[in-house]
């Protein structure tokens, strides 16, 4: 099967005014139609920053460079910015974390709906009602011809989430990017959303890329995984090997961490923070956290694994939580 | 309602005890309507016991900040009563409830909010004991320095600015300024849900090790339901300003009662792929509390709903181990509780 989509060494790097951060440092990824992956990472991990890299939705200060960056047959680096939009909105979707500020306050939720499709779709106005009308009654809103004509105030979280996964489905995407799109809801709405995303995606075989923080929303939904720290894409396995045997030690750390998974009183944590700007460490960006680091470790950038290491980028993978010393290639 | 509460063995000793608290407020909803009343909370009655930690677990709307905010003692509760010490300090005057302020403290949800910018993080630990003590300001200095250390800031932290900080960090600041004045109870309102899952480990160990060592009962508030079984010794359920069900932890993670609670502990996702479940996907969202529905609260979205519940409100009373406000699945219903599906 062809991938959907294609990145090869995606890097992102922000011009600051304390020098240049690279944002998202050498990230892989492929998605085939009618998969679901998950990038899974803490703050700062990049993973937003990745996606939007391919959205083309950065600002100008980003410098996005990548071997490959291929969607649906098309080069993305090669596009010029107004071939790109034909695609972006059309062929390629986001949903955005937070619906409440994402959608614009001034226009009535039937508004934003119709003006995808008037800028993509060759669909008359009232074509473009009727599709609207369809959208909303997919997405389980209620009453749907009233509430085209709601401005997102009059909207809850939850309803303003489903507008925003109808806006997404507007032009028949093959592949939609959502971004944390359950974060801000409650539980029983979260379990609602994901739900209907899950539906849509079985049912019409659109890719999905599921960008979240949450291990649990992603054991329930996710193929595939993958696990970024720092910028960089530490593991991507499956979703059960991931959980049942994790070989990076970050992976393995924050599953311990999640009080659902702790036996005792005490929750095994991750010592430390997520290193910023000025304190990089020179070799891998885990290892001060790490409780496996070596002094190989700390001064030389770990390589990748094999696939059967769940690419962990890694001097001593995990398998089943022992350290596997290999033999190190200058 | 409930005044008595149906421990079969009460707790020896409770630092606070809340018998029916309630809360409304009266809404404007513009120049030419009439003004509407809106019942946040009623009838919220608890123990808690020195030491232990009790959850307060709803969805946004469930009226848990409203109830925090009366146990910390920043609105008076609007009927009820609110005992700590045995003095009810609902109806207290503003001398007591000076004095009993210091001993409930609050920590807020965002750590990045409940922190002002232009004060050094030595200024915002020390600032209560300026206000309710007459310590010199070496003495204030040294117990902040104490405090400091408890929650792992090391003293040359003392000068600096909250910007300086990670979220984690913050969230150790905040809980240091609330326990320097050493309160006998510290009202968590979603302490870690701004935090990533490896701080937030780091924070809920801190707040089990502080419990451990200062003797201190935690209020939780929450609604990560996985945090809240790690750190419950009693879970109370919220469902539209009011108590759906009340019990031990355990009997409420392993034999929960009402549709509500069982609907929420099935929505929650578990991190693990391989864990089968039924989930129950609730129909609906949570009612505008200006508008409540006849009968339970929870009737316009419940799957066992039955002809009393569009009518009646169902008291909270005893079955079992926890206390359920359910006709169906509550004190008066047939042994087991039917299935839900």
């Amino acid at each position: 099967m062809t991938a959907l989509l294609s990145i090869r060494n995606l890097s992102v790097t922000f011009a600051t005014g304390r020098g240049p951060f690279r944002a998202v440092d050498k990230v892989d990824l492929d998605v085939a139609p009618g998969e679901l992956v998950a990038i899974v990472g803490e703050s700062g991990s990049g993973k937003s920053v990745a996606m939007l890299a391919v959205m083309g939705l950065l600002p100008w200060i980003a410098t996005v460079t990548a071997d490959r960056m291929m969607f649906d047959g098309r080069d993305l680096l090669a596009l010029s910015a107004r071939e790109r939009r034909k695609i972006v909105g059309r062929d390629l979707a986001m949903i955005f974390q937070e619906p409440m500020s994402s959608l614009n306050p001034c226009f009535t939720v039937g508004f934003q709906i119709r003006e995808a499709m008037a800028a993509h779709l060759d669909l008359s106005r009232a074509q473009r009602q009727a599709r609207a009308v369809e959208l909303l009654e997919l997405v389980g809103i209620p009453e749907p011809e009233r509430r085209l004509k709601a401005f997102p105030h009059q909207l809850s979280g939850g309803m303003s989430q489903r507008v925003m996964i109808a806006m997404a489905l507007a032009c028949n995407p093959k592949l939609i990017i959502a971004d944390e799109p359950t974060t801000a809801l409650d539980v029983t709405i979260q379990a609602q959303i994901l739900d209907l995303l899950l539906k849509l995606q079985k049912e019409s075989g659109v890719g999905l890329v599921l960008i979240t923080h949450d291990m649990g929303v992603v054991a329930e939904t996710a193929q595939r995984v993958c696990v970024h720290y720092a910028g960089q894409q530490v593991e991507m396995q499956d979703t059960r090997g991931l959980f049942r045997d994790p070989h990076h030690p970050y992976t393995a750390a924050l599953l311990a961490a999640l009080p659902e998974r702790a036996q005792g009183r005490l929750l095994p944590s991750i010592p430390g923070i997520v290193p910023g700007l000025a304190d990089r460490p020179a070799g891998c960006l885990f290892s001060p956290r790490c409780r496996f680091a070596t002094e190989t470790c700390r001064t030389v950038p770990p390589p990748r694994a094999g696939a059967e290491l769940g690419l962990a980028l890694c001097h001593t993978p995990l398998i089943a939580g022992v350290p596997q010393r290999r033999e190190f290639a200058a | 309602m409930n005044a008595s509460l149906p421990h079969a063995t009460p707790p020896a000793e409770a630092v606070m005890e809340a018998i029916d608290l309630a809360q409304s407020y009266e809404v404007s909803r513009g120049v030419f309507a009439t003004s509407a009343t809106v019942k946040a909370v009623a009838g919220i009655s608890f123990r808690l016991a020195p030491r232990s930690t009790l959850a307060v677990v709803g969805e946004s709307g469930s009226g848990k900040s409203t109830l925090a905010r009366m146990l910390t003692l920043i609105e008076r509760p609007g009927a009820g009563s609110l005992r700590l010490d045995d003095v009810d300090v609902a109806e207290a005057d503003a001398r007591t409830l000076r004095r009993y302020r210091g001993e409930v403290q609050m920590v807020f949800q965002n750590p990045f909010g409940s922190l002002n910018p232009r004060q050094t993080i030595g200024k915002a630990i020390e600032e209560p004991l300026l206000v309710n003590t007459s310590l010199s300001a070496a003495e204030r200095r040294a117990r902040a320095l104490d405090m400091m250390s408890r929650v792992g800031l090391r003293p040359e932290h003392h000068g600096r600015y909250p910007h300086m900080f990670s979220g984690g960090q913050r969230q150790r600041i905040a809980i240091a300024r609330a326990l320097v004045l050493r309160p006998k109870i510290l009202v968590l309102d979603e302490p870690v849900s701004a935090l990533d899952v490896s701080v937030r480990a780091q924070v809920l160990n801190l707040l089990v090790e502080l419990q451990e060592q200062l003797g201190v009962a935690y209020v939780f508030v929450s609604h990560d339901l996985g945090v809240v079984r790690h750190m419950a010794d009693e879970v109370l359920v919220m469902y539209l300003g009011r108590a759906v069900e009340h019990g031990p932890r355990d009997a409420i993670f392993d034999a929960p009662l009402h549709p509500y609670t069982r609907a929420l502990l099935s929505a929650t996702p578990v991190a693990d792929p391989e864990a089968k479940k039924e989930r129950i996907v609730l129909e609906g969202e949570l009612p505008s509390p200006f508008n409540p529905p006849r009968g339970c609260p929870f009737n316009p979205r419940c799957p066992l709903v039955v002809e009393r519940c569009r009518v009646e409100m169902p008291p909270l009373a005893a079955r079992g181990a926890q206390r359920v406000a359910c006709w169906v699945t509550g004190a008066d219903a047939p042994a087991a509780g039917p299935a839900l599906t």
